[in-house]
């Protein structure tokens, strides 16, 4: 006990001096030729204070010193969850849906905003679920997929005016392909392998919607796109079939919660299909799913499909709901944006691919003043995060016994 | 011919300096079998210190008077820095995962890469900082073929760098030590090796010769930023895939053939699909020999 302690506190002191020898030269040295100390100091100062208050909180709470405010915290926590457990599933579906229809309804303009932000994240975070969370295979370039989805409404509108609703299957078929090319060669390769690969394809998708000019404009973007349009019966003089745009902000949301509403039943109708019971086993052991039977190829070929696909419809969403696409918003940190969704919330389990995907975009919108470290926060937040809950927020629930994580040491 | 010459000059010199960011993903591969995502940022953190001292130095009128010393002491400064700085990170980002999941690990990394990406920027701001003007070496001229000082000395210390790399690991009882860890981490313990001291040195050496590539590419380019680590980091990434990852000496070679078939592919058919090229190579090259050219059968240079 006590020489834990010690450890701790010795730990704590090498930590802080390293710190200081990390943050000197940054801040300290200046390219006039001066040197100071007051701004490293300051900035110092403050880290090793909040560290050593968290440190002494940790430790007065194992060493049971805080027993007066976990006890009671402990006591309404297990409370909630023992008459959470009694509501059925059906009931939080309900509870969810209700929450979610009604939503516009009492909210403004950046609310819904930041809410079809969410919406087109879960869309592509259930998307990649597949190819990640079912099929286990990493994929760091999945934002190529919502890109071509994009690109392909963009350009089936612009030159053939074609409707949102009839471009849909058209973005969903080339995301499809390009899935397809993106998946064939790399169905050999294993493990980290894939990831640059993947990683490779997202930026070669990127750099050729970049420098294709006479497709794609280049840089500058695709404008004009048209916004999801619907006939609806009108009575107001007799009887008369109507065209109206669905432009306004409540409207575009009806349209994204519609999408991810059809990406949530079919994720999860999926999910306990044959076909993903078959993901579900060449994601724990490749050579004894094959040797089972399992036709590894074609379902890995599928898995990548299968999560373009659902790339391709947030894409076309997405290129809908901006009316103009440009290469900007299909770079790698968006890739990485949605990984940490799928791997923060906890993989395979849709509850929390939903929750991830609304911590990952609110809380940055809710710290907006600080916009200087937001960044700096998601960073270290990831860390912290994979730190002291590494199987994600909502992890989920696994059928059947198996031997946990042995590919990690 | 003049052209080609040329290029092939440029090209070695880029190649150089994608081998010394890609020998650090291999080495920390090799030894716990993770993708450093932060080790871009160790590159750009290094262009970052050498601009901080050599601006101080030059400042201080040190530069003019002895340029020689003045490269030195910040080459071998903001190596020390990146070697602490990657030394903390993996204390902090990835020792307590040593036993989980790979995904929760490279998710770790890559937040790493977030945090240290934006403290360079939040310290230094948020535009590039030039390399001061007064530090050049001048170049000469064979034929219509223009060679820098510059491009030799790049070329001179990322040899000396990967020659000192070289005899550390085959020839000194530190490098029996990382590759005896490469290869099994618990017998190499049951043996007396501090696998926690291997790991954390096999970071700080990989960080050290990013910081070095970070300085030269700096002097080479004029000028750094906060998001240069980014693009150099997946290419040397790349490279080190290319290679074989685990191989020191695929690491070398893929950083080599990635610079070249930048430089040649910018040079000879489009400049504005450079990037393209070395990834097409890459995605061919594995997929016929799905190991890298020195894959992992070849366990003796693994480190």
């Amino acid at each position: 006990m006590i020489r834990a302690s010690k450890d701790i506190w010795r730990g704590y002191l090498i930590g802080i001096v390293w710190l200081l020898a990390l943050l000197w030269p940054l801040l300290g040295i200046h390219s006039d030729g001066t040197l100071s100390f007051s701004r490293t100091l300051q900035v110092w100062l403050i880290i090793a204070v909040i560290t050593l208050l968290l440190i002494l909180i940790t430790l007065l709470y194992k060493n049971q010193k805080l027993t007066w405010i976990s006890g009671p915290v402990a006591r309404t926590r297990s409370a909630i969850g023992s008459s959470s457990q009694k509501v059925p599933t059906w009931g939080w579906i309900m509870l969810a849906a209700l929450f979610a229809l009604t939503f516009p309804l009492y909210t403004g303009r950046s609310a819904q905003d930041v809410a079809i932000n969410v919406l087109v994240y879960i869309c592509l975070g259930l998307g990649l679920n597949i190819v990640i969370g079912l099929a286990g295979m990493l994929d760091l370039g999945y934002i190529a997929f919502y890109g071509v989805g994009a690109y392909t409404y963009a350009l089936l509108s612009i030159h053939f005016q074609l409707s949102f609703w009839l471009a849909l299957p058209f973005a969903a078929f080339t995301a499809c392909i390009a899935g397809c090319i993106i998946g064939y060669p790399t169905l050999r390769m294993r493990g980290d392998y894939l990831a640059i690969v993947t990683l490779g394809f997202g930026e070669i998708v990127r750099i050729i919607l970049n420098n294709w000019m006479t497709l794609t404009n280049g840089p500058n973007g695709i404008l004009g796109i048209k916004a999801p349009g619907i006939y609806y019966p009108s009575f107001a003089d007799g009887f008369s079939i109507e065209h109206l745009w669905l432009k306004k902000l409540h409207y575009v949301y009806y349209v994204v919660l519609l999408l991810v509403v059809f990406t949530i039943i079919a994720v999860h109708r999926l999910n306990f299909s044959r076909i993903g019971r078959a993901w579900e086993a060449i994601r724990e052991d490749e050579t004894a799913a094959e040797l089972m039977g399992v036709n590894t190829f074609k379902l890995k070929l599928l898995a990548y499909a299968m999560g373009a696909i659902f790339g391709g419809l947030a894409g076309a969403f997405f290129a809908a709901r901006m009316r103009f696409v440009s290469p900007e918003s299909f770079t790698f940190i968006e890739s990485a944006m949605v990984l940490a969704m799928v791997v923060l919330g906890g993989m395979a389990s849709i509850p929390g691919i939903i929750l991830g995907a609304m911590a990952l975009v609110v809380l940055p919108e809710v710290f907006r003043e600080f916009e200087l470290y937001r960044m700096l926060a998601f960073g270290a937040s990831m860390t912290l995060m994979m730190l002291f809950r590494p199987a994600g927020l909502i992890p989920a629930k696994r059928m059947g016994k198996r031997s946990e994580e042995k590919e990690g040491a | 011919m003049e052209f080609f010459i040329q290029q092939l000059i440029n090209g070695l010199t880029l190649g150089g300096i994608y081998a010394l960011i890609a020998l650090g993903y291999t080495m920390v591969y090799g030894v716990i079998q993770l993708i450093n995502f932060a080790h871009g940022e160790f590159f750009a953190a290094g262009g970052y210190i050498g601009v901080i001292l050599l601006s101080f130095f030059a400042a201080n009128g040190l530069l003019e008077s002895h340029p020689w010393i003045c490269l030195a002491a910040s080459l071998v400064l903001a190596m020390g820095y990146c070697a602490m700085l990657a030394m903390a990170v993996e204390k902090i980002a990835y020792k307590p995962l040593r036993h989980a999941s790979r995904l929760a690990v490279l998710l770790s990394a890559l937040g790493m890469s977030i945090f240290l990406q934006n403290g360079l920027m939040l310290t230094q701001g948020v535009y590039d900082k030039p390399y001061p003007t007064s530090f050049s070496l001048g170049r000469f001229e064979v034929g219509q073929i223009t060679v820098s000082y510059l491009q030799i000395t790049i070329v001179l210390i990322t040899i000396a760098l990967l020659i000192l790399l070289n005899i550390l690991i085959f020839r000194t009882r530190i490098g029996k030590a990382m590759r005896a860890t490469a290869q099994d981490k618990t017998m190499s313990s049951l043996v007396g090796i501090s696998s926690n001291r291997i790991i954390s040195l096999t970071f700080a050496l990989g960080a050290g010769l990013a910081a070095a590539a970070g300085i030269m590419v700096g002097l080479y380019y004029g000028s750094v930023s906060y998001y240069m680590g980014f693009v150099p980091g997946i290419k040397a990434f790349a490279a080190a895939v290319l290679g074989g990852i685990g191989s020191v000496t695929g690491a070398m070679l893929g950083g080599l053939i990635i610079g070249l078939v930048e430089i040649f592919g910018a040079g000879y058919i489009s400049g504005q699909y450079k990037d393209v090229f070395a990834f097409i190579i890459l995605i061919s090259v594995l997929y016929f020999m799905p190991n890298g050219i020195m894959g992992e059968n070849v366990d003796d240079t693994r480190v």
